[in-house]
């Protein structure tokens, strides 16, 4: 009976606070990597004033040991952290979800194969795939994408099997088989449509935990390779001139702020669906 | 319920075969010769020492053969050799591992307990500011990049404010205490060494901090979740029918309940605290398997690295095993031969 | 009945935060020693009124008016008082009594925890004993060894006495019984109802029923109480309200219930459907579905008044009109013709996941649970074939099985001869036109994501290989009484009633020979589910299609069927033509359920002596040998142990399956 906390009435429902301040969150940061050019800022990636400058008037963030602005690499290094992650949680949704519904829906060895490889892969603490994959193939950008992927198809597999597991018992596609639905047009029409919420919610909050264990291989030093603006890297930069703290700031900072961004949305409209569902 | 338990028992080696496949695999689509990862650049000239690596690994063999050498070596115990390091790997695990684990240990402590506490009152003051905050204090947790936090947490407590000491497990002047659990806490009190105990207890401080932030949020949020759940739940009316007042309600019925659900995350959140020990260990100086990973994977160190992923995925198999053992015993629902409830 | 000896609720409302009232101003009492039963739909307030009553109110709501227990005031009192009267002097026990026992608890600590949070100074032993004593009075056997166990680990019904057992801990004064038995089967519930009798007789605890099923509180109380909108819409002694009930509301559900007695002809369905919280209209709230409605109802909400012979009816023409006749005919006779659906030997078994190792790595055996374990049936053109059983019984597994949407184990399903079991999903599709179901919950049974006009166009369009014009589909809604309008709209813009007469839209849309009706009213309310069964009854007539009608409820089978099957554990124990079968029956089970189906007519009620049967429906995963019905029956011998009894024609059609056909004894009519 309770309703959801509405911003102003008039607002569609999953409109809710946390939703909201996620998206605000998130489209600052969209569009600086859009405009990262457009500010008038220094050239991210030559030096443009004396090294290790702290923050002042002219350089917001300060310089680093290269003499480079923060401010700048930091707004440019949102174009970098932003397209890995929805290029990884796109390629692991569309793998995951496809090879998770394929094994829910036909069952078994098809099933059985893909759920042990989900077991194993799964098996693994995220980091270290992440880092055993990305040494593999060795140091960079593409590399630590195909890592990441690889770490993270088998949430989706898992959380689309079981959803296509639970949503073909339900009535209703009993009714379809009965009406002369073919196996194509129950998967597609009457199976698959029902289960794309929570996927695509976990995706939402996933956009962010990508984000995160992005930098941290840039970190580690098998992401982003020098002179690349990497938040992950540039932190990695700060960590050796631990007393010129401005360095790793501004890029952690953008860390921070975007992950949350999109964890206040995940969450905020999985609090929706929640007490929607419950009623 | 044993049946449960046996069917989870018997998984773990099969698990277990199918990340060391899975590691084997890695190690063989790398692009690196393997041969340069186990025997170092200069000993590559002496032909006796490559001869006898190919044997030791089988390198000289088919795949079948390699991967039955392989297997049987880790059966052994034999990770291999770091190239970086020179030592076995697993010996330079077996050194770092009471290190990674004591903190480890206090991250998970104070991440389990602050998590369930900010869950309760969360979900007891549901919508109020103590339900924003927990949320805000959640989601930063799971939102900020360890290695950056623990710099900026360093920078401030123990460069500005002086109120917690530097990196490292204890002053570098201090010897550590004698050796018999590997834990400098423990060994402090066992030595009886409260100077000691004091030191190795304030530099855990900030990283088991850090690391347990992220697990404190991801616990308080599902500790929150299932608490609302429970609430809702026809037993707990029942309970305020018999005349149970709101504390009886909400520890001896409604608790208990949400923290079954909560148990299957704690095995679950130990890959957070591997992923931040990994992450923080090298900001913190910390002389544990993080900094080890990190140090190995700058230096493209394979028979290491794939040691410490291979170890990794042990330790979380085991959490998570003993997550489903606690499961099990703490839902009597779960019943012999009504298995995968 | 003076308010200082019992429970007295004077203008009760309970508000929601929009405005929305589900209780508006209730007047009931209900002295100790005393049954009150309180009748209504969902959405009428019959629920939260109690729970209001007890401060349980949901969070958020708002509470106001008096009730007083023992002469003392309980709205507004300290939540420290009202926790000292709550399980103490009123107690509440609630309608599914799995969810409301605390599974991480064993049930003695449970029933223990009522008796020390009123009595701290008690000890263990005593608390123990006390444990034990009142397991006893509510009949769970083994008391001491049952109260060691969780709740998972007790059946329906004996959890519902658990229920029982925590609320009459403190020997209170009221209990309120919220739907108490709606969760269990018919043979559980006249077991429970007998426990409420004894409550009422041995302690003079007075006794709130409320529940939604007429024929409940036919038998049990003494007063009855019909609530409708947030209000009590007519209050008498349970006799004359069922004899001449004064509110049109109460008529309509009278003349709405198909009763085990009579059979066959049409029921008085009331038009509508109950209103929403949100969207209650002006006036009085029945006004929209009242034959008798006026303009003065639209404008102006009746007050409870009373009517004579301590009555009170809330309506401007209480009593206008004479209570219309309760619409009984003759049973309907069976229909002869060639079978179109044979059903031969129909077996289906499960196999339950119970070995150590996955199948895969040659895991040992599983063990096999036998839903249906070898059915025969014939149903002929324009017949209905009641398929009646408890739940559990297999009945709607057998539904599926002919359809195909499980596949059966072995037997043979023949549609006009065509052998259809064994037949792949893709070869089953041609048939698929002949032979369409209607599913229980329509709520689920409909795409959430498609509009009505899609749902029911789709079978055309993938069976008859054609999309079908909107005009069709016009059609096909208005033959089942919706406006072509409804064609637009989504399943949740529409009540339960109307989703159900989509649904059935849906399985006519290709002009099918059989339908199978899994339960197809079960999910409705009482003043529905008339409407939907006249419905059901007219499509019979105009389409002469055959029914195979599984339901769990003896009068609504009675009602619509030409031929009945009793089935029990996977096995049709008994079947006959309708009459036959309710007025003679033969088989021990048949006869038990004809004896615990209540009746809503009270006195018949009170007249009946009833033979139930112990226990409840078999775990189908330990079947014993021979009859598994035995461990129930009050007539088993040696032989029924040893022989599994063979379905045996006794006369004309009628068949039994039991070692000891007898008729029911003369001192025990079943069915009234």
């Amino acid at each position: 009976m309770a309703e959801a906390v509405r911003i102003r009435p008039g607002l569609p429902g999953w409109l809710t606070p946390p939703v909201a301040v996620g998206l605000a969150v998130v489209a600052f940061w969209v569009a600086a990597a859009l405009t990262a050019d457009l500010w008038g800022l220094a050239d991210p990636l030559r030096m443009v004033a004396r090294r290790l400058q702290p923050p002042s008037g002219a350089h917001w963030l300060g310089t680093d040991a290269l003499g480079r602005d923060v401010l700048s690499r930091t707004l440019h290094g949102a174009r970098i952290s932003l397209t890995i992650a929805a290029v990884v949680v796109a390629a692991a949704v569309s793998l995951g979800a496809a090879l998770g519904a394929i094994a829910g829906f036909v069952g078994g060895w098809v099933d059985g194969l893909v759920m042990r490889l989900v077991d194993v892969t799964l098996a693994f603490p995220p980091v270290l795939l992440a880092m055993a994959v990305a040494a593999t193939l060795g140091p960079g950008l593409e590399n630590a994408v195909v890592a990441l992927v690889a770490v993270w198809w088998p949430v989706y597999a898992r959380l689309m099997r079981a959803q296509v597991l639970e949503v073909r018992t339900r009535e209703h596609v009993e009714a379809a088989i009965a009406c002369g639905a073919g196996p194509m047009r129950l998967l597609t029409r009457h199976i698959l449509p029902l289960c794309w919420t929570p996927v695509l919610i976990n995706a939402t909050m996933d956009v962010g935990q990508v984000i995160l264990l992005a930098a941290a291989l840039s970190f580690i030093g098998l992401g982003a390779t020098p002179p690349t603006p990497e938040w992950g890297a540039m932190i990695s930069e700060g960590a050796t001139q631990f007393y010129s703290w401005w360095i790793a700031f501004g890029p952690g900072f953008a860390i921070l702020t975007v992950v949350l961004g999109f964890n206040f949305l995940g969450d905020g409209l999985r609090d929706f669906l929640d007490t929607r569902s419950a009623r | 319920m044993t049946r449960y338990l046996l069917r989870r028992l018997i998984a773990m080696p099969l698990l277990m075969l199918g990340v060391a496949t899975a590691t084997f695999l890695l190690s063989h689509i790398t692009k690196a010769d393997p041969l340069a990862a186990i025997v170092s650049e200069r000993q590559m000239n002496n032909p006796e020492i490559v001869a006898a690596a190919k044997a030791r690994w089988g390198l000289d063999r088919s795949l079948p053969e390699q991967y039955a050498v392989y297997i049987s070596n880790l059966v052994q115990g034999d990770l291999g050799v770091s190239f970086r390091t020179r030592r076995p790997v697993a010996d330079d695990i077996g050194a770092r591992l009471p290190a990674t684990l004591e903190l480890v240990v206090f991250a998970m402590i104070f991440g389990v307990t602050a998590g369930i506490g900010l869950g309760v009152a969360a979900a007891h003051w549901r919508d109020g500011w103590i339900d924003h905050g927990a949320r805000l204090v959640a989601l930063i947790g799971s939102s900020m990049p360890v290695f950056w936090t623990g710099l900026i947490l360093l920078y401030v407590f123990s460069v500005v404010l002086g109120v917690f000491p530097g990196p490292g497990r204890i002053d570098a002047r201090v010897a550590p205490p004698p050796g018999v659990t590997g834990f400098y806490t423990l060994d402090a009190l066992i030595a009886g060494d409260m100077e000691r105990l004091r030191l190795a207890l304030a530099h855990l401080v900030l990283p088991a901090f850090v690391l347990g932030w992220a697990v404190m949020g991801i616990i308080s949020r599902l500790v929150r979740g299932s608490m609302l759940d429970v609430m809702e739940q026809d037993y707990i009316r029942t309970a305020r029918a018999k005349g149970a007042g709101e504390g009886r309600v909400l520890f001896a019925h409604a608790l208990r309940n949400a923290l079954i659900p909560t148990l299957t995350i704690i095995g679950h959140s130990f890959a957070y605290l591997i992923t931040g020990a990994v992450l923080t260990e090298t900001i913190f100086a910390w002389p544990g398997i993080g900094a080890y990973a990190v140090d190995s994977a700058r230096s493209l160190d394979h028979p290491a690295i794939i040691g410490v992923t291979l170890v990794g995925a042990a330790a979380f198999l085991i959490a998570n095993l003993v997550t489903d053992i606690a499961y099990a015993l703490a839902n009597p629902r779960i019943e012999i031969g009504r298995a995968d409830g | 009945m003076t308010g200082a000896a019992g429970l007295e609720i004077r203008g009760l409302r309970v508000g929601f935060p929009g405005g929305l009232e589900a209780v508006r101003g209730v007047d009931l009492s209900l002295a100790r020693g005393e049954v009150l039963g309180v009748v209504g739909e969902s959405g009428s307030g019959k629920s939260l009124t109690w729970l209001a009553a007890m401060g349980l109110a949901p969070r958020g709501a708002r509470v106001e008016g008096s009730v007083r227990l023992m002469g003392e005031e309980l709205i507004g009192a300290p939540r420290a008082r009202l926790r000292e009267l709550r399980g103490n002097r009123i107690a509440m026990i609630f309608q599914d009594p799995l969810s409301a026992l605390n599974p991480v608890l064993t049930v003695g600590t449970q029933i223990a925890e009522a008796i020390r949070l009123h009595n701290p100074d008690l000890g263990g032993r005593e608390v123990r004993e006390r444990v034990r004593e009142l397991l006893d009075r509510v009949a769970v056997p083994q008391a001491a060894r049952r109260a060691g166990q969780y709740p998972h680990e007790f059946s329906g019904g004996m959890r519902q006495r658990v229920m029982i057992a925590m609320a009459i801990a403190n020997d209170p004064d009221i209990l309120i019984a919220d739907e108490p038995t709606t969760a269990l089967d018919v043979t559980v519930q006249a077991q429970v109802l007998e426990v409420f009798e004894r409550l009422r007789a041995e302690l003079g605890i007075g006794i709130a029923l409320v529940t939604h099923d007429l024929g409940v509180v036919a038998g049990r109380a003494d007063r009855v109480a019909v609530m409708y909108g947030g209000r009590v819409v007519e209050e008498a002694g349970v006799d004359a309200l069922f004899a001449s009930p004064q509110h049109p509301y109460t008529r309509g559900l009278i003349g709405s219930l198909p009763t085990v007695a009579g059979a066959g002809g049409r029921l008085t369905a009331i038009p509508g459907a109950p209103p929403s919280l949100a969207a209650r209209p002006p006036g009085c709230s029945f006004a929209p579905r009242c034959p008798i409605a006026e303009a003065r109802c639209q404008a102006e909400d009746p007050v409870l008044m009373p009517a004579g012979d301590g009555r009170r009816a809330a309506c401007h023409f209480a009593g206008a009109r004479p209570a219309a006749p309760a619409a009984t005919g003759p049973a309907r006779a069976p229909v002869s013709g060639e079978p179109v659906l044979s059903v031969r030997g129909l077996v289906k078994d499960y196999r339950m996941d119970g070995g150590l190792l996955p199948p895969v790595l040659g895991g040992a055996g599983a063990a096999r649970l036998r839903a249906v374990a070898g059915v025969d049936l014939d149903l002929a053109a324009g017949e209905t074939l009641g398929l009646v059983g408890e739940s559990g019984c297999g009945k709607s597994t057998l539904g599926r099985c002919i359809l195909g949407l499980v596949a059966p184990t072995a037997g043979s399903v023949r549609l006009r001869g065509t052998e259809l079991a064994g037949l792949t999903r893709a070869q089953m599709r041609p048939w698929r036109r002949h032979l369409q179901i209607v599913f229980q919950d329509p709520y689920a049974s409909l795409h959430p994501r498609m509009r009505v006009g899609e749902i029911i166009a789709e079978p055309m369009r993938l069976l008859l290989g054609r999309a079908p014009s909107a005009a069709q589909v016009a059609v096909l809604l208005e033959r089942v009484r919706l406006e072509p309008a409804f064609a637009r709209r989504y399943p949740h813009e529409l009540s339960g009633g109307q989703r159900q007469r989509v649904g059935i839209a849906r399985a006519l849309a290709v002009d099918p020979d059989v339908l199978v009706l899994d339960e197809p009213v079960s999910a409705l309310d009482v003043s529905i589910q008339a409407g939907v069964l006249n419905l059901l009854a007219d499509l019979q007539a105009e389409l002469g299609l055959a029914y195979l009608f599984i339901a769990h409820d003896l009068a609504v089978v009675r009602h619509v069927s030409h031929r009945v099957a009793v089935m029990y554990a996977g096995r049709i124990v008994e079947s006959g033509p309708a009459e036959a079968l309710h007025t003679a029956p033969r088989h021990p089970y048949t006869q038990a359920l004809l004896a615990a189906a209540p009746v809503p007519d009270p006195p018949a009620e009170r007249r009946r002596r009833r033979q139930l049967p112990e226990g409840e429906p078999p775990d189908l995963l330990a079947a014993p040998r021979g009859c598994a019905f035995r461990a129930r029956c009050w007539r088993a011998s040696d032989r029924c142990g040893a022989e599994l009894p063979a379905l045996r024609a006794v006369d004309g059609g009628h068949a039994v399956a039991c070692h000891h056909p007898e008729p029911v004894a003369a001192t025990a009519p079943a069915g009234a």
